[in-house]
């Protein structure tokens, strides 16, 4: 891994994007082809929110792909993270917290690899995470903020922020580093093969994420036609320029949810909860084999979830729209 | 003082908590809500006598009511933006917090210490931590920036005299640490468990009890604390649960998914 500043120099910020091709053309790829802008070491920033619109499509494709050493940052840590530990393609994750979900208790995959010093859990208060990819997506170093200060939290990252007394007010203010990631992941409703993205329901960081990483690969429930975005522009939310693949992929967040679309497969996520805490090393690597490495593709991976599980998840997902 | 016997309940110790911590709750404030006890109570206090109350969830929702029965397994998902007013960034609805619109911050616990500090990280040494919990989510930022209401279960393993791991911020080492370190605003107000109802004292904000639970003594509570706790002396007891307020938590989640 190549020793980089924490937060990146001005002037390497613009040079990266001056050197992006930033014109309007199409990039619909597979996900295998998206796979490969993904790079051994990368910070790859991932969208949504514990089991919300996670870009699990993409990261299927990244663990099958057998990426290495990647620094993976998240709003909130889900299932992926477990994933991510046990495939080997992380050992260090950036995140407010980490387990499946309150419903399902502590993760076991999560202890074993922190308890036992095989992967770092590097944690942030909640809002730090947000405005550090926000400062990223601004173009400026540090965010000041008035969180993390008092608490151990603060303490245990170290250097990587700063307190100082502010020039206007004297009051005492948190800097939070600038988060610029390599490559965000985001998982949209629909977008069209641009790359312009419309995504409904909650957003979490994923937009502030998109501007602020080098690189985006969207994955979509669906691509549109340019003509349909243009009918509707107040409700895409990333611009083209900043996308860089757009990979079609239905039920992308499968067994996590997409508003609007599907909810949680509770009883596929019970099932994942169970096997992966009476054995936090094979549980987890009986789940890849099942559900990762052997699939054909990622419809054959849907087929594997059942058609009854995919009807279920549209059927809740879809009630929201009934009120 | 004279030992009561506890009267055989016909709730549980969850719907206990809820039912206190609503009770806690004023018409037309902001509650910043977490999932379980918290949303429950915040929706009793909705239901019953605080219809201007407003939820916030830190996966950015503003005003949402829950569908009874459909509980969300967390602040995320599609669940908590039923019937909303407006769905934000969540870095943008916790900046709610900290420009000041919150009278209210919401939240369970794993283990709290006399000064009100939580520790949701780690049990045991950081470096070398014996249970490696799920961390902060958006506790440190709430309970930076608002006052607080904590629910949770009376136990001594959770009453400690120091936390393992300050995750979220009471008020520190007591006095006026806390705004020393740049927190002027906030801090932990009310502690609700199984047992009693606590606050701080004003100078010393060190943790006091204000209530017990009907047929709860001050030993009981003395004897699942792991610190020597301070006594109001006003020491009220409380009413219990009521059947209207019983009936509404067990519409909301008639699996007992958070209240079993």
């Amino acid at each position: 891994m190549s020793i980089e500043p924490l937060v990146k120099s001005y002037s390497a910020l613009r040079h990266e994007t001056l050197t992006r091709d930033r014109g309007l053309r199409e990039k619909v790829m597979t996900l295998e082809d998206a796979a490969k802008l993904v790079h051994d070491g990368n910070h790859v920033a991932i969208g949504g929110c514990t089991v919300s619109r996670t870009p699990l499509a993409m990261i299927w494709a990244l663990i099958r792909a057998r990426k290495r050493d990647l620094v993976i940052s998240r709003s909130i840590t889900s299932t992926e993270g477990d994933l991510f530990f046990a495939s080997g393609v992380s050992q260090h994750v950036i995140t407010s917290w980490f387990t499946q979900g309150i419903v399902w208790g502590v993760s076991k995959v999560m202890r074993h690899h922190t308890e036992n010093k095989l992967a770092k859990f590097e944690e942030w208060s909640h809002m730090s995470i947000g405005l550090r990819y926000r400062a990223g997506a601004m173009g400026i170093p540090f965010m000041p903020s008035r969180t993390m200060l008092g608490s151990d939290v603060g303490k245990r990252v170290g250097d990587e922020i700063k307190v100082m007394d502010c020039p206007f007010t004297g009051e005492k203010i948190v800097l939070l580093p600038a988060l610029n990631p390599d490559v965000a992941l985001i998982h949209v409703q629909r977008c069209d093969a641009y790359g312009n993205a419309q995504l409904d329901g909650l957003q979490f960081m994923d937009i502030d994420m998109a501007m602020a990483a080098n690189k985006v690969i969207l994955t979509t429930e669906r691509i549109v036609s340019n003509d349909q975005i243009r009918r509707t522009p107040d409700r895409t939310r990333i611009p083209f320029f900043t996308v860089d693949a757009v990979v079609e992929a239905p039920f992308g967040c499968a067994p996590h949810e997409c508003y609007g679309l599907y909810e949680p497969f509770f009883e596929h996520l019970d099932h994942y909860a169970k096997i992966s805490s009476q054995d936090p090393v094979k549980g987890p690597q009986r789940y890849l084999d099942e559900f990762y490495y052997g699939p054909k593709s990622w419809p054959d991976y849907l087929a594997k979830l059942g058609m009854e599980a995919l009807l279920d998840a549209s059927r809740r997902g879809r009630s929201v729209h009934n009120d | 003082m004279t030992r009561h016997t506890k009267p055989a309940s016909n709730f549980t110790t969850s719907e206990l908590l809820a039912v206190m911590a609503s009770r806690l709750m004023t018409n037309g404030q902001i509650v910043f809500a977490g999932i379980g006890v918290p949303l429950l109570a915040a929706t009793l206090a909705q239901r019953l006598f605080a219809p201007q109350l407003t939820i916030l969830f830190e996966g950015g929702t503003i005003g949402p009511f829950i569908v009874p029965g459909e509980l969300p397994p967390s602040t995320n998902e599609q669940r908590c933006t039923r019937r909303s007013n407006m769905v934000l960034p969540i870095t943008d609805v916790l900046l709610l917090l900290q420009r000041g619109y919150v009278d209210i911050g919401f939240m369970g616990g794993a283990q709290i210490d006399r000064f009100g500090n939580l520790n949701s990280s780690f049990i045991g040494d950081a470096e070398n931590p014996k249970i490696r919990l799920p961390g902060t989510g958006g506790g440190n930022d709430i309970s930076s920036l608002t006052n607080m209401i904590v629910a949770m279960k009376h136990e001594k393993r959770r009453f400690v005299a120091d936390v393992d791991f300050v995750t979220s911020p009471g008020w520190l080492k007591g006095g006026r640490s806390r705004a020393n370190c740049g927190l002027p605003q906030g801090g932990l107000w009310r502690v609700v468990t199984d047992l009693a109802i606590m606050g701080f004292d004003e100078d010393t904000r060190q943790m006091k009890v204000l209530g017990l639970h009907h047929g709860v003594t001050r030993e009981q509570v003395q004897e699942n604390t792991g610190f020597t706790l301070e006594f109001d002396d006003k020491i009220e007891t409380t009413a219990p649960p009521r059947d209207e307020e019983l009936a509404v938590l067990r519409e909301l989640d008639p699996k007992a998914l958070y209240t079993a």
